[in-house]
């Protein structure tokens, strides 16, 4: 084989177990300078330790908890999913997309960004696409919630959406995949024979990074001659 | 050549899972008490960790263990490391925390107290190569892969000795070369000389790298995110540190990866190693984008200096380049080297010296991504080839086309040592993307204004090597008379999976429904392949595939010689049946061949395997061994020079000069691609990778802050993907199909040139809207292009990275 492949980060380690266990990552720190501390590298220091960022953007990003309110009593909460309706036990900061995949195992709705730009996490609630990752669990009681899980007929045939992305070869990764069938199902349900700019402006929420949208677009369209 | 299959449309038969929500991504998997996993993300851009306090941490209620960096592998030099106690970018994970939930497990992270020492960094190549600079790393700033890590400065002389804005060119770590550049520049009629910087920009593949993992009986099970199923699996045994055979990889979907996720990753090993620590139990990873952006890879960038000698005609006769690569904290990628690779196979120029450094920075680590160092080459390069047609008074068209190689590449070279290419048709290329387009008509209204608006054209070119040889292929046909295909390449979203497979179902006459594929993850007994990356897989997997098919076939034809006599070479394969060539009434079904290589045992049920094969295709073919007739093999076939893949794009564009807006109004891609095997997957790549090419050309880069290292675009709006709303509703594409002759059926790869030729051929109409202006920077962002159209300076400096 020529020299062929991309950076692969494993090729640095040896092969085997690590070499011995070590308490408290005492072993990790390699010797070190001090910086000399003039006043300059004394200002970059503060700022750079500084707590101003977080280093992560957490699951509940849409309203991000003080530590007391994530130990809040979780409340009794009755949702109509794709159908049926579920009553959880659901704290008052959780998201949708949380409790749509972690507690009712819906894993068909996606966490792409955690924060209402990419639109994986589409779902309908009273036939309005939403993004259920930046939408409180608790915002949408006794609202009717469907999911991708909830477009097909119950016995599996698929809805004329699914079926022309099919077609069409739509989805590439597929991860924006849900996102879009939502959209464009909510499109179809209000606006049964769109134009092609109206088509665009309902899946203009959903980024697919694999560049799909002619596909997916062509697909909405055919769709709609079905339907 | 007829095929049954190929080059004709099929349905996938992963897709009704995408559609369904049914598809299970590295995060879509449950377990029975999956604990969360958390990291501490390093809060400096290059620091000595001098203290972890968990103390807190461990008070959270639900909070389960930390590891700590001592606790894990740790790589040799630049490496990426799992976790570090010296973090060398923002971001970097530097211990993990497992709690009950998610929120426990952030609450705890919240609550680790971590004291750093600030260590010199640094965000400019140019920076610390000046004499004094900051190392990136204590004790260099100079790595890659082949290229001791060291530390390089350049001298006062060689920053004062150029002119500004000119790209300083002191000395270089890389250099390479043929031919006589002084002469070639001595007798040409127009030379072209510019320095330009390529920005650095994030994979921003639509699902984060997260992973889960448990362990049970001493074997470690992994969900993982990546594009390479049998690929990654070496590489992930490795990070874990156990055996290849106590791993079980389940990777069925790949939420984008682009280069990001080709192999295995150290993000990808720590619900495992975690796991371990909780003996065994399963363990969950949830990568936020934030973390994705900080720890998802990007591509490297560039600040350059070119030199271009064209003759009257507009032949290249010589190129003389010095590229200052961007590298990340790690040894990454040779984004350089294919700076220098792809300008040498597009523009065939008579004599060429390059020279490159590639230095490290303090930013997140650079991984390929789509096009390394081809795409950014595209960028850089296809401008100035736009630039010398206007001094020589010809067409864009006709300069590229007089450098192209073409008519099926027998005179085209490549590379540093001027080797073979497999095949190329580029001209055939840009001739077809031409006609699609109408080039010639409509690209006469360049500078056609209506209200503030002006109209551009523009053409790209560009190139990625496609293919590669040695793997293995697997294949089995089960007593039921099902043909079963072995996969191990990923499932990337490219459909190449199945549609290398069908070489399989061609080769023996298969029809298609009578074919699975077996395929996500190393349970299902996958060969040694290569991964998918590299716009390698229909050449390879193809190739891999086939000669599998082959051994398939002549074991069936032994087989039914033992039955009814003869030789082998006397029967025939016909309708899923092997027969007796001239009388078809004598033979066996393929189901009942199946079931006679099982009472015949030995090599026709997979109990005695070829010497050659991987270690990886043993075991899988030993695991299915007398399940049916096994037809496995290496790729021996004969392969000389490189493979090219090559894609000319052409586009229309408006520029508002009120706004800079950018509105793109038709674009054409061109493939050459070999034999188009799938063309509704090809159609696909073509205008996705064009989509993600107008992303490259004008929205999306990294931006760290010069003073404090830190990311300032860690979201999708400060370094924008395409919407649908940015891209014409209409992407057209055209193929050469013109056959590889080192591949069976004719195949190559593609998909990697897609996004290049579209990005420079929008860079390129933007600048002919505006008069020709040269921006020598990507991506061309809208007050660049505002600041142009009013004649005004740029607000950055020549060759500052990490522009807004």
């Amino acid at each position: 084989m020529e020299n062929y492949g991309p950076y692969d980060p494993t090729l640095d380690y040896a092969p085997g177990p690590a070499t011995k266990e070590v308490a408290a990552g005492s072993d990790c720190i390699r010797p070190w300078k001090p910086l000399h501390m003039s006043r300059r590298n004394f200002l970059r220091s503060v700022v750079c330790s500084g707590t101003v960022i977080a280093g992560a953007g957490y699951l509940f990003s849409a309203a991000t908890p003080s530590r007391a309110d994530a130990r809040a009593v979780e409340r009794l909460v009755s949702l109509t999913v794709n159908g049926r309706v579920r009553r959880l036990e659901v704290p008052p900061n959780e998201t949708l997309a949380t409790t749509l995949r972690y507690r009712l195992g819906l894993t068909g709705t996606k966490i792409g960004c955690n924060q209402a730009e990419c639109g994986a996490c589409t779902v309908m609630a009273d036939g309005t696409t939403i993004y259920s990752c930046s939408t409180l669990t608790h915002r949408v009681r006794g609202k009717e919630i469907v999911t991708v899980e909830g477009v097909a007929s119950a016995d599996g045939t698929l809805h004329p959406v699914q079926q022309a992305f099919v077609e069409e070869i739509a989805p590439q990764c597929g991860f924006c995949t849900p996102g879009q069938v939502v959209a464009a199902v909510a499109l179809l349900n209000v606006n049964p024979k769109p134009t092609v700019e109206e088509a665009r402006m309902a899946l203009s929420g959903n980024v697919c990074r694999c560049g799909a949208y002619d596909h997916y677009l062509r697909g909405t369209m055919k769709a709609a001659e079905r339907i | 050549m007829t095929y049954k299959l190929i080059g004709k449309d099929f349905t996938p038969p992963d897709l009704e899972a995408k559609v369904t929500g049914a598809a299970k991504y590295a995060e879509d998997f449950r377990a029975d008490g999956m604990a969360h996993v958390k990291i501490f993300g390093s809060r400096m851009p290059h620091g000595q960790v001098k203290n972890i306090d968990i103390s807190e941490a461990e008070k959270v209620p639900g909070f389960l263990a930390a590891l700590l960096p001592g606790e894990v592998k740790q790589p040799g030099p630049a490496g990426l490391p799992i976790l570090t106690g010296t973090a060398t970018y923002f971001g970097q994970p530097i211990l993990a925390i497992a709690a009950e939930t998610e929120q426990a497990a952030a609450d705890a992270v919240a609550a680790v107290k971590v004291d750093m020492e600030l260590l010199p960094f640094v965000v400019d190549p140019l920076e610390s190569l000046k004499p004094g600079g900051p190392d990136a790393l204590v004790g260099g700033n100079i790595a890659s892969r082949g290229i001791d890590f060291q530390s390089v400065k350049w001298t006062g002389k060689d920053f004062a000795m150029v002119g500004e804005g000119e790209l300083p060119r002191g000395a270089a770590v890389v250099e390479w070369g043929f031919g006589d550049v002084e002469a070639g520049f001595a007798g040409s009629a127009v030379v072209i000389e510019e320095s330009m910087v390529h920005a650095t920009n994030a994979h921003q593949a639509m699902e984060p790298r997260s992973a889960a993992a448990y362990w049970e009986n001493g074997k470690c099970h992994v969900w993982g995110s990546t594009q390479s199923t049998s690929f990654a699996h070496p590489g992930l045994a490795r990070l874990i540190g156990i055996e290849l055979s106590d791993l079980v990889l389940v990777a069925e979907y790949c939420g984008g990866g682009f280069g990001g996720k080709a192999t295995a990753y150290p993000l990808m090993a720590l619900p495992a190693l975690m796991s371990k620590k909780l003996s065994g139990r399963p363990c969950l990873l949830r990568v936020s984008r934030v973390e994705e952006y900080d720890n998802g890879m990007a591509r490297a960038g560039f600040q350059g200096w070119m030199k271009l000698g064209f003759a009257e005609d507009g032949k290249l006769l010589a190129a003389d380049m010095f590229m200052v690569q961007d590298l990340g904290p790690t040894s990454g990628f040779r984004d350089y080297n294919n700076v220098g690779n792809a300008s040498s196979i597009v523009y065939q120029p008579a004599a060429m010296r390059f020279r490159a450094v590639p230095v490290l920075t303090n930013t997140t680590p650079k991984g390929a991504q789509r096009g390394p160092g081809e795409n950014q080459a595209a960028n850089m390069v296809e401008p100035l080839f736009d630039k010398a047609a206007r001094e020589l008074g010809i067409d864009r068209l006709a300069i590229r086309r007089i450098n192209a190689p073409g008519n099926g590449g027998a005179n085209a070279t490549y590379g540093p040592k001027q080797g073979p290419v497999t095949s190329a048709y580029l001209k055939e290329a840009l001739d077809k993307g031409a006609e699609v387009f109408n080039w010639a008509e409509r690209s006469a209204n360049a500078g056609a204004r209506s209200g503030s608006k002006v109209r551009g054209y523009g053409i790209g070119q560009a190139y990625h090597s496609a293919g590669a040889n040695g793997f293995d292929g697997l294949v089995r046909i089960t007593p039921d008379g099902i043909l079963h295909v072995h996969s191990g390449v990923g499932n990337l979203g490219t459909y190449s999976y199945a549609s290398t497979s069908r070489v399989v179902a061609e080769a023996l006459g298969y029809d298609w429904d009578r074919v699975v594929i077996e395929r996500g993850g190393t349970r299902k007994h996958i060969p040694w392949n290569l991964g998918q990356f590299g716009s390698n897989t229909n050449f390879t997997m193809t190739r891999s595939n086939y000669v599998a098919a082959m051994d398939a076939a002549m074991k069936l034809k032994e087989i039914a010689a033992a039955e009814f006599g003869g030789s082998p070479d006397e029967y025939k394969l016909e309708n899923e049946r092997v027969v007796k060539a001239g009388d078809s009434s004598t033979g066996l079904s393929f189901a009942e061949a199946a079931q006679k290589a099982i009472k015949m045992g030995g090599k026709y049920a997979g109990h005695e395997l070829p010497e050659d094969i991987h270690e990886m295709t043993r075991a899988s073919a030993t695991a299915v061994a007398g399940s049916g007739l096994v037809g496995v093999a290496k790729d021996n076939l004969p392969k000389e020079g490189t493979v090219p893949a090559l894609a000319a794009g052409f586009i229309e564009v408006d520029v508002d000069v009120e706004t800079g807006k950018v509105e793109i109004l038709d674009y054409v891609g061109a493939a050459d691609c070999g034999t188009v095997i799938h063309p509704t997957g090809l159609a696909a790549q073509v205008r996705g990778g064009a989509v993600m090419g107008f992303g490259l050309a004008t929205t999306e880069r990294h931006i760290y802050d010069p003073a404090y290292a830190r990311p300032n675009a860690r979201t999708f709006y400060l370094s924008k993907p395409p919407t649908i709303l940015d891209v014409p509703v209409k992407l057209d594409w055209a193929a050469v199909d013109q056959p590889d002759p080192q591949n069976p059926m004719g195949m190559k790869g593609i998909g990697e040139p897609l996004q290049g030729a579209a990005s420079a051929a929008l860079i390129n109409a933007i600048s002919d809207a505006l008069g020709g202006h040269l921006f020598n920077r990507t991506p061309v962002t809208t007050d660049m292009v505002l600041n142009a159209a009013e004649d005004r300076p740029q607000s950055h400096r020549p060759l500052a990275t990490n522009t807004v």
